[in-house]
């Protein structure tokens, strides 16, 4: 076996000292009735050629992002990702490292966090950001537990139907043993239909969960519905996209109370679906209701500057049941990756970032829906996403076309919206060139005109 | 030869008009101006007050600051129930190949066979190990796994019109237990453990009626024992309707020697960043794959991965599942590197993994126990709980002492004060992948620490960047981010 080191001899020598005859006898607290009497039914060992052959060969079934040209987006976006993040965070004294319970041998993993609670407050604008959670989904239902815990006895949760629906999805699942009411806003044109917001919106509401942009890239009237909220008591949770912050207002100028986000776009590889990394912060007066890992600043013996966990009495080792929530972990590496790219961006880069994004997702859709059965389906700003609406409703014959000639070209949105059966959902990072704009145009438009000849 | 400037905070490194990246200029639009695009009021005024660095700066500083941790590829880390085993390059580098790393999780299914093949075989293979047939790889972590299960059970009970209410743990389970039962809207009841580690059977048979739902238990428990009435448990919690959850946080144990399915277990999550070698990431990101009984099945998250002969495809189409726990697949990359550990092992390297963890614990065991008591006694398997009471009240020396006194001798602490049922604590796991040399040493070092005068210990440890570094003043007036001085 490759990873231990145990010769015969040593086996011999220790089972000695112990006072046993053999390995097996080891195991005798394991009553005789539940031991296995025949090998695992897995596959044999490889060794580590034929392991890498093996995944080589499993590799080559699948196309990915670098192969095709990728327009897609919802949640996970094909973002650059600058060689010392991934450098950095190869340091085997990062990633093979774990929670930092012993401070004094773990001050490089505590102050990385801390930079990131920091770096995290000076992109959104909020005060306290915790040590990360595990994804967009979950932290976005974070904040809604800490909404609810906060306005104790209001048991209605308000979610505008622009949310993420897998992020919709998983309040519900939550939710589900709680006698809460989940109530859903739904759109008008692409953006939240604020004045059946403001009639659902009442003394019971915990909180309004927006996103902002929204699932359809739109831009929402963020600061109206904060201000609606707030006019009842409730509070605001935003989902907000990191990429957007260095050109649109932050979550704390528009009003949000707690702020949450995907931040696998901060120079984490999107992988399937994860490990990503659920970023949530909030104002100052929820610090204590804040579930997950947090670091904080404090003196060591010698009076040096130093950082710890703190504020560990809301959480489950010490709480258990009356903890904030039942996270163990954070996603330390990826909030280290997540610093690493802000650091190497910083405000100009974050600028560029977002002008990038809008300009090409704008140039996108004036190529998409230029004088074809493509139209744009909401006539709203958006950031990098919009939703194209095919007027002849083969959307997903079109996106196989557009597979078959390289392009990753959109994502269907009927499965959560059976209303938009004639639309998909298209993303442009900075990533994307004209020329492949262009192609992607080409071929989508192009597909549609040869598709009009034939049926001609 | 430490390098105290570049572990200076980022922020007060900066200097404005340095910038680590240089983007593209823009090739579309570029003479738009943005607020032809963005309404003008819409836009911030200034992007985010970031740090300025260039490239140097944040490498030096963030591998300076990596030196400052203690980690598995640099020091003996026998950090109990935790499992820091070798985490191996291989899995690594495979982890990265762009026909992981650059997968979008909406990608078409035809353009993901081999993806969808691999998370196949892990379900399949989780299922071997566990004896329990119906796999979720969703839940983000061991504590994730919890909750998902018993939002499972909870579905189940709702769906066989049983109202039950109650889940019940033992006193020496991991906190996330009876956390994960509170957030899936049960009442979490604690079950005492005898002196010898066991569930205390008269008080969970005192607990046992018809609004028992769940009983969780951790076994091979958090001592390191395996509870040897599990039938008798299980016997009694069926009898009574309820299932019983496993906490597979201790799997290191009993790969290929033992299945939860068959010694009485329902559900169960695993801990593929402890078990299959994580990594651990500084505290994340890790999995919490999810295996229960047929019955139970149903109501797992959507999607799973299905097979239609050569083709694989995500099943949504499980009417009575309880939905999503978070977005997306699940945690993709620590499932890959899982697997790439498993294969690497096969069924009988794995059965290996478990007998040499287990030697490996039972001969630090016999090393340790006449300097530190063992209250358990003389066997353990992957690892024990060793108690510091005696040489407190003997020489006033305490499990905190001990455990900070280590890192002075190049070793990670063991968990300590944890399980709560011993008092002072010290909970050591040393994996299978440490050489009976680093087990000698570590004992050894352990036996010079006892030989110290409790004064001197109370000071470690000496020889770290910082040392007992105010806690009590961290929590009372918290700094959580860095703030620019007035």
């Amino acid at each position: 076996m490759p990873y231990t080191f145990n010769t015969p001899a040593d086996v011999a020598a220790m089972l000695q000292a112990i006072g046993a005859t053999s390995v097996e006898q080891l195991f005798q607290q394991v009553p005789e009735a539940f031991r296995m009497t025949r090998p695992l039914q897995i596959g044999p060992a490889l060794g580590e050629l034929e392991l890498t052959q093996h995944l080589a060969r499993l590799s080559s079934l699948n196309a990915h992002a670098g192969q095709r040209v990728c327009f897609l987006g919802g949640g996970c976006y094909d973002h650059f990702i600058p060689a010392a993040v991934d450098a950095l965070a190869s340091r085997g004294e990062f990633y093979t490292s774990y929670t930092p319970y012993q401070p004094e041998v773990s001050q490089g993993n505590l102050q990385a966090i801390f930079e990131y609670q920091s770096m995290i407050c000076q992109l959104t604008g909020m005060d306290v950001s915790n040590a990360s959670l595990y994804d967009g989904g979950t932290a976005t239902v974070e904040a809604v537990l800490m909404s609810i815990a906060a306005l104790d006895r209001r048991r209605k949760v308000i979610v505008c139907h622009t949310v993420h629906p897998e992020f919709r999805q998983v309040i519900e699942t939550y939710l589900e043993n709680f006698e809460t009411e989940v109530v859903t806003i739904p759109h008008d044109g692409g953006t939240t239909d604020l004045s059946q917001l403001a009639t659902a919106v009442d003394d019971q509401t915990a909180c309004v969960v927006l996103q902002h942009p929204n699932f359809f890239g739109c831009l929402e009237q963020a600061a109206a519905i904060a201000e609606i909220a707030h006019r009842k008591g409730a509070l605001l949770v935003q989902v907000f996209d990191p990429t957007s912050l260095g050109i649109l207002k932050n979550p704390r100028q528009l009003g949000a109370d707690i702020a949450v986000a995907e931040g696998q776009c901060l120079g984490n590889p999107m992988a399937y679906g994860g490990p990503y990394l659920g970023i949530l912060a909030a104002r100052d007066e929820f610090i204590r209701r804040m579930p997950g890992r947090i670091a904080g600043q404090t003196v060591g013996a010698g009076g040096q500057r130093c950082w710890v966990l703190t504020l560990q009495t809301r959480e489950q080792h010490i709480r258990r049941d009356k903890a904030t929530s039942n996270i163990c972990t954070n996603q330390g590496l990826f909030a280290l990756r997540s610093s690493i790219y802000l650091a190497l961006m910083g405000p100009s880069g974050m600028r560029q970032l977002g002008e990038l994004c809008v300009r090409k997702a704008n140039y996108a859709a004036s190529r998409l829906c230029a004088k074809s059965r493509l139209e744009r389906a909401f006539d709203v700003p958006f950031f990098k996403e919009f939703v194209v609406r095919d007027g002849d409703d083969k959307v997903a014959r079109l996106l196989e076309q557009g597979e078959d000639a390289g392009f990753f070209a959109g994502i269907e949105l009927e499965r959560w919206y059976p209303d938009l059966h004639d639309c998909f959902l298209v993303a442009v990072t900075e990533k994307r060139t004209r020329a492949e704009i262009d192609a992607l145009a080409d071929v989508l438009v192009g597909t549609l005109r040869n598709t009009e000849t034939v049926h001609a | 030869m430490r390098n105290r400037l570049a572990t200076n905070l980022l922020s007060e490194l900066s200097k404005p008009g340095r910038q680590g990246v240089r983007l593209p200029n823009p090739d579309v639009f570029a003479d738009e101006s943005l607020s032809d695009l963005i309404p003008r009021e819409q836009l911030a005024d200034a992007p985010p007050p970031l740090p300025e660095l260039s490239e140097p700066d944040v490498v030096r500083h963030y591998t300076n600051l990596s030196t400052l941790n203690m980690s598995v590829d640099t020091h003996f880390y026998p950090l109990g129930s935790c499992t820091m085993k070798y985490n191996p390059k291989r899995n690594e580098r495979i982890a990265a190949l762009p026909a992981v790393a650059e997968l979008h999780p909406y990608q078409s299914e035809r353009t993901l066979q081999g993806l969808l093949a691999l998370l196949y075989e892990v379900q399949e293979i989780l299922a071997e190990i566990s004896g329990l047939p119906a796999v979720s790889l969703q839940p983000a972590a061991g504590a994730h796994g919890e909750f998902t299960a018993l939002l499972t059970a909870a579905a189940y009970f709702r769906d066989k019109g049983q109202p039950r209410t109650k889940v019940l743990s033992p006193d020496s389970a991991h906190g996330t237990n009876p956390a994960s039962a509170m957030m899936a809207g049960f009442e979490a009841v604690t079950i005492r453990s005898t002196a010898n580690g066991q569930v205390d059977l008269e008080h969970l048979k005192s607990e046992l009626d018809e609004r028992i739902a769940v009983f969780m238990i951790t076994n091979p428990n958090t001592l390191g024992m395996f509870d040897r009435q599990m039938g008798e448990i299980a016997k009694l919690v069926h009898g009574a309707g309820g299932l019983i959850y496993l906490d597979g946080a201790n799997m290191n144990a009993i790969l290929g020697i033992a299945r939860p399915g068959d010694f009485g277990a329902d559900m169960m999550h695993f801990n593929p960043h402890k078990t299959f070698s994580g990594p651990h990431g500084g505290g994340g990101p890790g999995a919490g794959p999810i295996c229960v009984t047929p019955a139970l099945g149903p109501y797992l998250p959507s999607p799973i991965v299905a097979r239609d002969g050569e083709r694989y495809r995500l099943d949504y189409d499980r009417p009575k599942s309880i939905g999503r726990v978070r977005s997306f697949f699940g945690n993709t990359g620590v499932l890959v590197r899982a697997y790439c550990y498993i294969r690497t092992h096969g069924p009988e390297g794995l059965k290996r993994v478990s007998e040499q963890a287990v030697l490996n614990a039972n001969y630090l065991l016999n090393r340790v126990k006449h300097i530190l008591p063992v209250p358990q006694g003389d066997r353990c398997m992957h690892e024990f709980v060793a108690s510091a009471a005696a040489l407190k009240k003997e020489k006033g020396i305490s499990a905190m002492d001990i455990a900070k006194r280590l890192l002075d001798f190049g070793f990670h602490a063991p968990t300590v004060y944890f399980p709560l049922t011993v008092p002072e604590a010290l909970m050591i796991e040393p994996t299978e992948t440490e050489s009976k040399e680093t087990l000698d040493a570590f004992a050894e070092a352990l036996f010079r620490i006892t030989e110290e005068s409790a004064e001197a210990l109370h000071d470690a440890p000496t020889s770290t960047l910082i040392r007992r570094p105010n806690e009590v003043q961290a929590a009372r007036h918290p700094i959580v981010k860095w703030t620019k001085p007035d």
